[in-house]
């Protein structure tokens, strides 16, 4: 306790040179905080976007279904088994057909993934209500990047075509009922979702479906002969690894940044020691051990990062707070790859802010004993004399 | 574990040396800072090593603190044997019974008068209140109790040697070893300083040794040991000394006579 006392005093008599120490250490202590809460919240966002608009609480899928093989979906549909039939009338399931197709609008050919989906559903936080529009023929639902590279809007007509279970073309006009403001490109880039029972009759695959998405998790989802389950966990993983890659840039920037604050600390450290070896050598004469200056020593450069913790907190939690609440626009969001839409959310949890804590302080502390080590080896009477270190 | 010499201790002798040596390695060549050196302080003793520079006065002095280890020969201190002593033991011992005050003052900078002073009672582990009270008489028995708040930086050269005695004394040892305490001290300020001390001996019984070559200080003491490169070459009562003192020095035969220069302790 005693040491704590002097340490803390020491610090308070070091006045300016202690504050600057601080001061640094806490642009590197909320610039972590920061970057960890842009990362958290990003994934969070993408998660809570893909879970909420596509994959639910996991999906069932046709045994043949491979998404990243579009050749797979002339095969990947089947007739709903009944315990998914059964999910799907109690509400707690969407079937999806998918088919390859092709839209002409305003004269140019697209290849497109035609979607069937239940107007109704609730599963998926997608508009689909307005593929309930009995009046059109074939309503059609987009999302904002397929209606801006398409050109088109709400109420422009386009043909729709495709291959029919027999392997034969047909086509029809369809009606865009709505465009969907979705920030997962997944649900959008070259889709266009139909109603579901409209799709299985034109296509001739009635009551069939490509794959059926989960409202929740299941505790105990059934082993369905034909069909395999892909758990939230399975689905978000390739977002999952695009997020990390991005953590890892993100990480070794951040470890640069603290770096060069420990090395502010360290450097204090190793000048502040070879400064005050009369000090030291005092502190020995007056009766305490070296060991005992060591851990004062230490303690010193250790309460740099509390003062450091302190300050970020002043500084830095108005600033979390607005982030946190209100986001921050991301121009080219879009292009980063997945579901971030123009605005991010960081989220700064008592987690990340108390692990950040902890680092800090272990690692400072870590540093800061560092060149206290030569304390050990220095003599008494050379550190009177204003010598060794 | 502590290797005391309580027998000692309890006749009055603080301190005895025996066949002092202390070696440095300097490069490749060696210098024998101390040849040998055997002596005896009682306690309440004024007494000073002086000698030219390099003639093994610090050295001594701080083996007898135990801020250093002798290469041979034996030193007891407070009936504790300095050779013997571990780190931690070495700290206690300096800690409870011995004071220092060194040539540059080395006060703590940061720290103002009064934490400087009171900074030893902190090691010691006294309370707040018990700290303030003996803070506050070591400040008025070097006569700095108006500057208590002042830092190093704000204090003239006698102030900061005196908050540097205020601060050997604070804790009331056994022992206070000054080395060159009057160097950087102009005369008036070296007479006020060395005042002080002898006031304090006086009234506290405190054991004062010396190492100086400042005739100033020479004045003051009542026991001089000079010491030629690294051995004893006179140990003298000087005039004025008091009689009790001389007798106990007489009774232990560091002096057969008063005033009379004995031959040197060191073989």
């Amino acid at each position: 306790m005693t040491l704590f006392r002097l340490a803390i005093r020491n610090l308070r008599g070091a006045g300016i040179r202690t504050w600057l120490n601080a001061i640094a250490l806490s642009f590197a202590f909320v610039a972590i905080i920061f970057g960890q809460g842009m990362l958290q919240g990003m994934n969070r966002q993408v998660e809570d976007a893909s879970t909420a608009f596509e994959y639910g609480g996991g999906q069932y899928w046709q045994e043949n279904y491979d998404p990243f093989n579009p050749l797979t979906l002339d095969d990947a549909h089947a007739s709903l088994p009944p315990v998914l039939e059964s999910l799907t009338r109690a509400g707690k399931a969407a079937p999806e057909l998918i088919i390859a197709g092709t839209i002409y609008p305003q004269g140019r050919i697209r290849p497109v993934l035609v979607k069937g989906i239940d107007a109704g559903q609730r599963v998926l936080a997608l508009p689909t209500g307005a593929l309930g529009d009995t009046t059109e023929a074939l309503p059609v639902l987009i999302g904002n990047r397929t209606a801006a590279s398409t050109g088109l809007a709400v109420g422009d007509q386009l043909t729709v075509e495709w291959r029919d279970a027999d392997g034969a073309f047909d086509a029809r006009d369809g009606r865009v009922v709505e465009v969907m403001n979705t920030s997962l490109a997944s649900v959008d880039n070259s889709q266009i979702w139909v109603p579901l029972d409209t799709l299985q009759r034109l296509a001739g695959m009635p009551g069939q479906a490509t794959i059926v998405t989960l409202a929740k998790a299941l505790r105990k989802a059934p082993a369905v002969q034909g069909w395999k389950l892909r758990t939230p966990a399975y689905l978000l993983s390739d977002l999952r690894q695009v997020i990390q890659s991005k953590t890892i840039g993100q990480t070794i920037m951040f470890t640069i940044l603290f770096l060069l604050a420990m090395l502010a600390i360290f450097d204090t450290q190793v000048l502040s020691i070879f400064r005050r070896r009369r000090e030291i050598g005092m502190l020995i004469a007056l009766g305490m051990t070296r060991a005992q200056v060591i851990v004062m020593f230490t303690l010193e450069g250790a309460l740099h990062s509390v003062l450091a913790a302190i300050l970020g907190l002043v500084y830095g939690s108005p600033l979390f707070y607005y982030l946190h609440h209100n986001g921050f626009a991301i121009p080219g969001g879009e292009s980063w790859g997945f579901a971030l839409g123009n605005k991010m959310y960081p989220a700064f949890t008592a987690g990340l802010i108390l692990g950040t804590t902890l680092l800090v302080f272990v690692v400072t502390t870590f540093v800061a004993w560092l060149p206290t080590r030569r304390i050990a080896k220095l003599r008494p009477t050379d550190a009177l004399a204003g010598r060794g270190a | 574990m502590r290797v005391t010499n309580g027998s000692d201790v309890k006749n009055g002798v603080v301190i005895s040396t025996d066949k002092l040596v202390r070696k440095f390695h300097v490069g490749r060549s060696e210098l024998v800072a101390l040849k040998e050196v055997s002596l005896e302080f009682r306690r309440g003793e004024f007494a000073g090593l002086v000698g030219p520079s390099g003639s093994g006065k610090t050295t001594l002095l701080n083996i007898i603190g135990t801020l250093d280890t002798p290469t041979s020969g034996s030193a007891t201190v407070l009936g504790e044997q300095v050779e013997k002593l571990s780190p931690v033991q070495a700290a206690s011992l300096r800690s409870h019974q011995i004071g220092f005050i060194f040539q540059t003052f080395n006060l703590l900078p940061v720290y103002t008068a009064y934490e400087n002073v009171e900074f030893p009672l902190l090691l010691l582990g006294l309370s707040s209140a018990e700290r303030r009270k003996k803070v506050t008489d070591a400040l008025e028995w070097v006569g700095l109790a108006d500057r208590a708040n002042s830092k190093p930086t704000q204090l003239s050269g006698g102030e900061s040697q005196r908050v540097a005695i205020a601060r050997a004394v604070v804790k009331r040892p056994e022992l206070v070893l000054a080395d060159e305490p009057t160097a950087n001290l102009d005369a008036d300020n070296s007479h006020k300083i060395l005042q002080t001390m002898v006031g304090l001996n006086r009234d506290l019984g405190t054991t004062f040794i010396f190492a100086t070559h400042d005739e100033k200080v020479i004045r003051y003491l009542r026991r001089k040991i000079t010491l030629v490169d690294g051995r004893v070459a006179s140990d003298v009562l000087q005039e004025g000394q008091t009689g009790r003192d001389m007798t106990q020095l007489s009774s232990i035969g560091i002096v057969s006579q008063a005033g009379t220069e004995r031959s040197t302790s060191s073989s």
